[in-house]
């Protein structure tokens, strides 16, 4: 009994540890952004600002599919966070962090956004929530045939065997040994959070930021930490799976840095795809490449 | 010598000191939503990018009324776009601030005589921040929002209080330049 409310508690320790490490490096990332546009920056916790002035406002609600909906996706998306492994030893549930979970628990938490966004009535927010779906839809392909290339090259589906697969092999990080498939992760990556050419679904000038049209004050502080989680999600996932994991907690920090940095440089300088570009595209070439690497890795067994 | 011994503060003591946090996160975490109505707009451009770099001061641009804490009201405002300022005012979340820039908003500006448009922001919204010039420098406008967090920081940007204590008073000024002023809610009619 005591051991599973400890692993509740370390596992809500990681989510809250995430939340932090993400949004600290969200600010710090406005600044990089800031400096690429030959600008100054905000500080470095703007985004803990922004936050808990979200929270302090005074908000109106739209019906209580509205509030509820918001509830269940930041509820899903902090129990999604709490299976995820920070080093390859270190996790709060042992032996639950299948890659397939964070898979399935992701998509309940964007269903739960999705359902606050329509309660919401604006048709700007429906949208929004169309796009975001399809957008998912896009992406997942290409990525999942890559993912399932690694689960059959290692023969596990547990993101901290692949990372211990990996600094077993001599850090032959998935990402160097299948180097097609690394950039596909990439770009699916980059439409995971929604960054520049894939950010249809947001697109402020077009339909005034999609599915948070009508969210203000409290509901759209707890969707800013939602997304925050989102994201150190989707990024570790990266980490674990094609960057070999982290032996320690310093390792991790510092990779997780880095991808989001670079992904950040890259987004700063790309305009916006629409919608039916950015299912063409993914469908298109990440596609291909992917099914290249598949045929090359499994079948040829062709990995350096 | 102060007493170490624990008295408890009273409710009202307890939320201001509360209200005093929340002001800080709010000065510092401005977002604006611009309601681009005449020239004086073009100033924001420089005041957002590399010449000015408004987002050092925490402030952004924002895409709708609820998620935005001010309302720039950039110039001229005629009876048509005023009906829509105050649909737009009434849907942002609390607190809330409104900056009028240029002329216009104070006394009507260059165009004081038209029959097509309001000559006193004030008179129909709150106004916190008033910036003066036709059209204001740059610096002028991120002299207003320093000025502005000044007054957060102060408690005396209280526009949106007093929108509620003088509702009345606000209506009768913008029925009588309206005719009618209705919040049409096609959804759930």
């Amino acid at each position: 009994m005591i051991d599973i409310l400890l692993m509740i508690l370390t596992g809500i320790g990681v989510a809250f540890f995430g939340f932090v490490l993400q949004t600290s490096i969200a600010g710090v990332n406005r600044k990089v952004v800031a400096r690429v546009q030959k600008r100054y920056g905000p500080k470095w916790y703007q985004e803990f600002l922004d936050i808990f002035k979200l929270l302090s406002k005074r908000s109106v609600t739209h019906g209580w599919i509205f509030d509820f909906g918001v509830i269940m996706a930041l509820g899903v998306i902090i129990g999604t966070a709490m299976f995820m492994p920070l080093t390859s030893s270190f996790m709060a549930f042992d032996g639950y962090d299948n890659f397939f979970i964070f898979v399935y628990l992701i998509a309940v938490g964007m269903l739960g956004m999705a359902m606050s966004a329509s309660g919401s009535g604006n048709p700007l927010a429906s949208i929004g929530v169309m796009r975001a779906l399809t957008t998912m839809l896009a992406y997942e392909v290409p990525f999942m045939i890559v993912v399932l290339t690694i689960i059959k090259l290692t023969g596990t589906s547990s993101l901290s065997e692949i990372g211990l697969f990996q600094q077993v092999a001599g850090n032959s990080w998935f990402l160097i040994a299948l180097p097609i498939g690394g950039i596909v992760a990439v770009m699916a990556l980059m439409g995971m959070l929604g960054k520049k050419p894939f950010e249809t679904y947001i697109a402020p000038a077009e339909i005034a930021s999609g599915p948070m049209v009508e969210y203000g004050g409290k509901q759209l502080g707890m969707l800013f930490i939602m997304h925050e989680i989102t994201v150190f999600i989707e990024v570790s996932l990266f980490v674990h799976l094609f960057l070999g994991g982290a032996e320690n907690i310093v390792l991790f920090i510092v990779k997780y840095f880095v991808v989001y940095t670079i992904l950040n440089i890259i987004s700063s300088v790309y305009g916006r795809f629409k919608i039916d570009q950015v299912v063409l595209f993914f469908y298109k070439w990440p596609l291909i490449m992917a099914i290249t690497q598949a045929f090359i890795a499994i079948y040829l067994g062709w990995v350096i | 010598m102060l007493s170490t011994k624990f008295s408890p503060m009273s409710k009202e003591e307890v939320d201001r000191k509360w209200w005093e946090i929340g002001d800080f996160f709010r000065r510092n975490s401005l977002w604006m939503l611009m309601y681009c109505t005449g020239c004086c707009a073009i100033e924001l451009p420089p005041a957002m990018t590399s010449a000015y770099d408004m987002e050092r001061l925490g402030m952004g641009p924002m895409a709708t009324p609820r998620q935005a804490d001010v309302l720039l009201v950039t110039g001229y405002l005629s009876l048509k776009t005023l009906r829509r300022l105050i649909y737009t005012y009434e849907q942002m979340s609390e607190p809330k601030y409104i900056v009028g820039f240029g002329s216009c908003t104070i006394n009507g500006g260059i165009y004081h005589d038209s029959h097509a448009v309001i000559n006193q922001l004030n008179k129909y919204v709150p106004v916190d921040v008033f910036v003066a010039g036709c059209m204001p420098n740059t610096e002028a406008v991120m002299n207003g929002f320093v000025d502005l967090m000044d007054l957060i920081k102060n408690k005396k940007a209280n526009g949106w209080k007093d929108y509620h204590e003088r509702y009345d008073w606000y209506l009768a000024n913008q029925k009588a330049a309206l005719g009618e002023v209705r919040v049409h809610d096609e959804f759930h009619e």
